[in-house]
């Protein structure tokens, strides 16, 4: 492979460009760490609360347990508590953490500080997620910080390794992925002697339990041994998370200064049995990535598709379990399980294999374990053992399905009628060859019926029919006839290969018809997929894909679904979901709303509001979430084959929406884009139409005054009359059309940056002869920063204003324009020392057809300052006009300030 | 030297009648034509020393006609245009026009316009290296910008950015000058987003040149399009 040795995995850049933007969100999560219970994790958690508290950060317990200590109750007593949450569960009354509070207040209070000990803790039935981390998650994705608390027998890779060392294995387990993930882990230590001095001292916490027995256990789990093998369990795993930074440091720093070797990722791929000792399988390729920093797969490869319906579980449980400590999991279907697992890890290019070792008593001859089929098929990839326990109880009894439910159902008892029925009448068909053939080539007549028999229902028939077979042939055709003894010691030999053969092949046909129909169910499948996509590329509203889904759904697992969609015209960030037409079930709102926001599955069967009847899941789009597909739940765990199909059918729905929604996007651009070059045109020939006449009669007034002969004073006159008329009447052209633009919104904005000055300079240079003889201030500030303006537009307000001011204001009397900048805003004033503005009416004036004065002789329809309130507000400004206190109107422009370019460009001289 | 020649492309006949008394007012000869082909025809058979046009014509666009003219002439081109088409000014400007008139228009201002157009046609472009305008003097050869005061005179001290600015402005005096042209020549084509630094580095030159920099007297800005030198 060319692969240089500097390649940066763009993935991996935007990993980590994703991990920094999302840590700058993101609440920070602080960890408590200790050995066991009886630490002071608590007390030290509220000391450093205190602290924080004292800093001037808010502080707010969300649960503590104190289990009656007495200092730590004291330490708790003096900081506030969030009420918890009422729940009844089964007519008990319960009480938990409350999630929802806890965001409102996190929300209310950025920066605050969230107390939840026992991060481990499982939550009461009825509440949003099973554990307390989940619920620590969505806190810290709300921005809130959290501290907690944590013992190292509850990390989830190290479970079992404690569970072995103590004897006691905790269910409350917390993923590796949230302790590695934490912000800052906070190790707090006690020596096993003092602990134990605790201990005696009564001081340590233990479950109040009525059995004597269970108090025995905890007391023996405080024994120096335990307590030692715990410490060292602690300290070294926090020590890996340091070592985990300092690396990430190292490679943070190497890839910003480019200059390092970037190495393969030497992956690893776990493999699973369908047996409960595959966890630990499982557990313990986590470790190894752990501690390798690689990431890794788990997968399990189905041979026959004969595996029970609780094998099945059990692959799904250790699957879930490899998922949730951060590996990608799949399911392969595949004939034998070595050639299928080194396909996958070639595939993934993963180096080393991790399988179990399960010492056996005996082996069939001939019969390799698999790490002794895997190395001759892989001499490169690495294959690594992990001794597993000695099996409890037999689990193939219980995986394999049970012998009499197979037995009971019809097709297999009408199998055995037969394999007796074809026995007989193989027997009875045999009976004139006596004699005329050998006995051998009767005893292949009985081999064939056994193999039809096989060959047509399978297993459990054809070893009837084999023994069956063997039977008859003996008591009929095998000398003395008519008796089951056998005079030929030789025949003992034939017996014992019709049995094996009838056996052997009832296995292979049974394997094959199973396999028969596993390709046939896929095929099915694959063919449902087919139609479902083909029937999805000719929907043309999101009703239709709602409608296809479902039925595909019902077709397929026999369940109710329904299709939830969030309005079209619905802001980002605050969609409300509703159910689309040609639901197969009515599913829990609240439910799909969380899932929609957060885009994780939720409701039955998984962690996020288990007791909700339907599953949930995100049709996740390649542009975003654009709905949820909630199926009805069913009796039983989604197998992970249906999971998958599952997978891929909210996939294909949620690409459909997308591509509908894309449709409407386009479509209705194409028509504002219609709408608007119609209004454009028709706007401009209007605006030539009116404008052209209006020129020329300005321009030929003037040009009477030129041409020969020179007019009389009487005449001169008139000619300006027509002139000033004209003139006139195009302004008011100018400001109907302008109005009409602004309104239509056919108005594009050219923003600029500019210094104002520029913008006030210009619109007096077009006002010169307007405000002849006045005395103008304008006050710029120096520190007036650059504004983004339009600046024709801008021009137009202020030539507008100022004409304003020349036409209700004596002439000569002073005019003053100022500026300055008032919080977010940039203020211009424009005012005047006129009569001011009518009481009562400063708001209305910037109406259409409003006049400063009704019954005045002042000429020009009241559309100037329409005109400028619809510039201002579309540079998302506001303007208003009251009368200053030492006399005269003012108007006030307020417009955003934004943010200018930086690079004022130095003199480069 | 006979009269200098006008040619007017213009499709409304009112306008083109004024026009032509006004021009013809001034001692000039004009040519009219109302179409776009009309006017080329008549630009390479009449060589007129300025064009008088109007963008918007019935048988195509006016900027074609610069753009065309443009590749065989140097004379000025006067283009008349709607108030509300400051993106039509500067493309007209950018394609080679010299300068524009806003309809409706004065016969005084068309007047004005016409004759710095062919003022600046006739004393062509290497007069005098010192160009004055009110109390300022630019002397190019030594590039130094002075003030005549009643004391006398006093240097004015521009940066290398704001004397070139003024360089670009007074090689072209009374003519408008763009934002982006102004970018090109003084910044170079790289920069040609950052038209802030025009108007910041326009607004500092005020500062040193103008006597009231709120109501500059020569260096005038025409909103939505550039700036003038008015001399």
């Amino acid at each position: 492979m060319a692969v240089s040795d500097q390649r940066p995995d763009p993935d991996q850049l935007l990993a980590q460009l994703q991990r920094e933007d999302a840590a700058a969100r993101r609440g920070r999560l602080k960890i408590f760490f200790g050995s066991n219970a009886g630490v002071g994790k608590t007390f030290a958690m509220l000391v450093a609360a205190h602290a924080a508290r004292e800093q001037g950060r808010a502080v707010r317990i969300g649960v503590v347990e104190t289990h009656g200590r007495a200092d730590t109750e004291k330490v708790a007593g003096g900081l506030e508590r969030l009420p918890l949450r009422a729940l009844s569960h089964r007519g008990q009354a319960l009480s938990e953490f409350d999630l929802d509070a806890a965001l409102a207040w996190g929300r209310d209070h950025p920066g605050g500080v969230l107390l939840l000990d026992e991060l481990a803790h499982s939550n009461a039935p009825g509440s949003r997620h099973t554990k307390r981390w989940q619920d620590v998650h969505e806190l810290l994705a709300g921005g809130v910080d959290v501290w907690s608390t944590l013992n190292v027998q509850h990390l989830e890779s190290l479970n079992d390794i404690v569970g072995g060392i103590t004897g006691i294995r905790v269910r409350e387990t917390v993923p590796d992925k949230v302790f590695d993930e934490a912000d800052e882990v906070v190790v707090v230590d006690l020596p096993p002697d003092e602990l134990l001095q605790r201990l005696k001292e009564g001081k340590v916490y233990l479950p109040q339990q009525g059995d004597d027995r269970a108090e025995r256990a905890a007391r023996n789990f405080f024994r120096k041994g335990n307590l030692l093998a715990l410490r060292e369990l602690a300290l070294r795993r926090t020590a890996d998370r340091v070592d985990d930074q300092m690396q990430a440091y190292r490679r943070e720093r190497v890839e910003r200064g480019q200059g390092a070797v970037w190495r393969n990722r030497e992956s690893l791929l776990a493999c699973i049995g369908s047996t409960a000792a595959a966890e630990k399988v499982v557990r313990s390729a986590a470790r190894l990535a752990g501690q390798l920093d690689v990431e890794w797969h788990a997968v399990h490869v189905e041979t026959t598709g004969t595996l029970g319906d609780a094998a099945r579980q059990q692959v799904q449980r250790t699957l879930e379990l490899a998922q949730s400590l951060g590996a990608r999991t799949a399911v392969l279907s595949a004939p034998e399980v070595a050639p299928a697992l080194v396909g996958y890890a070639r595939q993934y290019n993963l180096a080393r294999l991790v399988v179990g070792r399960r010492e056996r008593a005996w082996r069939w001859p001939g019969r390799r374990s698999l790490a002794e089929a895997l190395s001759p098929l892989a001499e490169e990839l690495d294959v690594l053992q992990v001794a597993l326990p000695a099996p409890e109880r037999q689990p193939l009894a219980a995986d394999r399905p049970p012998l009499h439910a197979g037995l009971l159902t019809r097709r297999t008892l009408w199998g055995c009628l037969t394999a007796l029925g074809s026995v007989l009448v193989t027997a009875v068909l045999c009976l004139p060859l006596v004699g005329r053939i050998s006995n051998t080539n009767i005893a292949m007549l009985f081999q064939l019926s056994v193999v039809g028999v096989a060959w047509r229902f399978g297993r459990a028939p054809a070893a009837l029919a084999a023994f069956f077979a063997v039977l008859a042939f003996d008591f009929v055709f095998v000398e003395p006839r008519w008796s089951f003894a056998v005079s030929d010691a030789q025949y003992l030999v034939t017996f014992a290969v019709m049995l094996i053969v009838g056996l052997v092949v009832g296995q292979l046909a049974a394997g094959l018809q199973a396999q028969a129909r596993a390709a046939q169910e896929r095929e099915r499948r694959v063919r449902g997929l087919y139609a479902m996509s083909r029937d999805l590329g000719a929907a043309l509203v999101p009703e239709q894909v709602a409608e296809i889904g479902a039925r595909f759904l019902r077709a397929e697992f026999g369940v109710g679904a329904a299709v939830l969609a969030p309005a079209l015209a619905a802001a980002p960030g605050r969609e409300v979901l509703s159910v689309l037409p040609g639901a197969g079930t009515q599913p829990d709102l609240g439910v799909a709303q969380w899932a929609f926001d957060h885009g994780e599955p939720a409701g039955q069967g998984t962690n996020t509001l288990p007791a909700s009847p339907c599953l949930m899941l995100p049709l996740t789009a390649p542009m975003r979430v654009r709905g949820v597909l909630a199926v009805q739940g069913m009796a039983r765990r989604w197998s992970p084959e249906e999971r998958e199909l599952l997978d891929t059918c909210a996939a294909l729905l949620a690409i459909s929406l997308e591509r509908i929604h894309y449709i409407e996007v386009a479509q209705q651009s194409t028509l504002q884009i219609e709408s608007e070059r119609l209004r454009n045109s028709l706007l401009a020939a209007v605006s030539h139409d009116l404008r052209t006449p209006l020129a020329a009669l300005v321009g030929l007034s003037d040009a009477l005054r030129l041409a020969p002969p020179a007019l009389s004073v009487a005449q001169a006159e008139v000619v300006d009359a027509i002139r000033q008329s004209a003139l006139r009447m195009s302004s008011l052209v100018a400001n109907l059309l302008d109005m009409a633009r602004l309104q239509s919104g056919a108005v594009q904005l050219r923003r600029q940056w500019l210094p104002l000055q520029e913008v006030v300079g210009s619109a007096l240079a077009c006002l010169e002869e307007t405000l002849a003889g006045r005395e103008l201030t304008v006050e710029l500030p120096a520190e007036l920063p650059l504004l983004s303006l339009d600046a024709v537009l801008i021009e137009r307000v202020l030539v507008n204003l100022l004409e304003n001011v020349a036409k209700y204001t004596p002439a000569g009397s002073p005019v003053r324009i100022s500026a300055r900048v008032s919080g977010r805003q940039a203020e211009i004033d424009v005012s005047d020392s006129g009569p001011g503005l009518p009481a009562g009416r400063e708001d209305r004036l910037f109406d259409k057809f409003e006049r400063g004065d009704r019954e005045g002789a002042t000429p020009g329809v009241g559309l100037g300052l329409a005109i400028c309130k619809a510039i201002v507000e579309a540079h998302g400004g506001r303007i208003s006009a009251h009368n200053a206190a030492a006399g005269g109107a003012c108007v006030r422009i307020e417009l955003p300030l934004g943010q200018p370019p930086q690079g004022q460009d130095r003199e480069e001289a | 030297m006979g009269a200098a020649r006008v040619l007017m492309i213009e499709d409304e006949p009112e306008i083109r009648r004024f026009v032509r008394l006004a021009l013809e007012s001034e001692g000039l000869e004009v040519f009219e034509a109302a179409s776009l082909q009309r006017g080329l025809i008549d630009a390479a058979t009449r060589r007129p020393e300025l064009v008088v046009l109007d963008l918007g014509l019935p048988d195509g666009d006016g900027l074609d006609f610069i753009r065309e003219f443009r590749g065989w002439s140097q004379a000025p081109v006067l283009v008349l245009s709607a108030r509300d088409g400051e993106e039509r000014k500067v493309q007209a400007l950018d394609a080679g026009a010299d300068d524009y008139l806003v309809k409706p228009f004065g016969v005084s201002e068309l007047l004005a316009r016409v004759r710095v157009q062919l003022r600046r046609r006739a004393g062509g472009a290497d007069a005098d290296p010192v160009l004055r305008f009110g109390p300022i003097a630019v002397d190019r050869t030594r590039r130094v910008v002075t003030r005549s005061t009643e004391q006398g005179s006093e240097e004015l001290h521009l940066t290398p950015i704001e004397y070139r600015l003024l360089q670009e402005l007074c090689n072209a005096p009374g003519r408008v000058l763009t934002h982006q042209h102004l970018l090109k020549a003084v910044w170079g084509p790289s920069h040609a987003d950052d038209v802030h630094y025009v108007r910041v580095h326009m607004a500092n030159l005020r500062k040193k040149i103008e006597a009231d920099p709120n109501r500059p007297q020569w260096l005038v800005t025409e909103a939505g399009v550039g700036y003038r030198l008015k001399t």
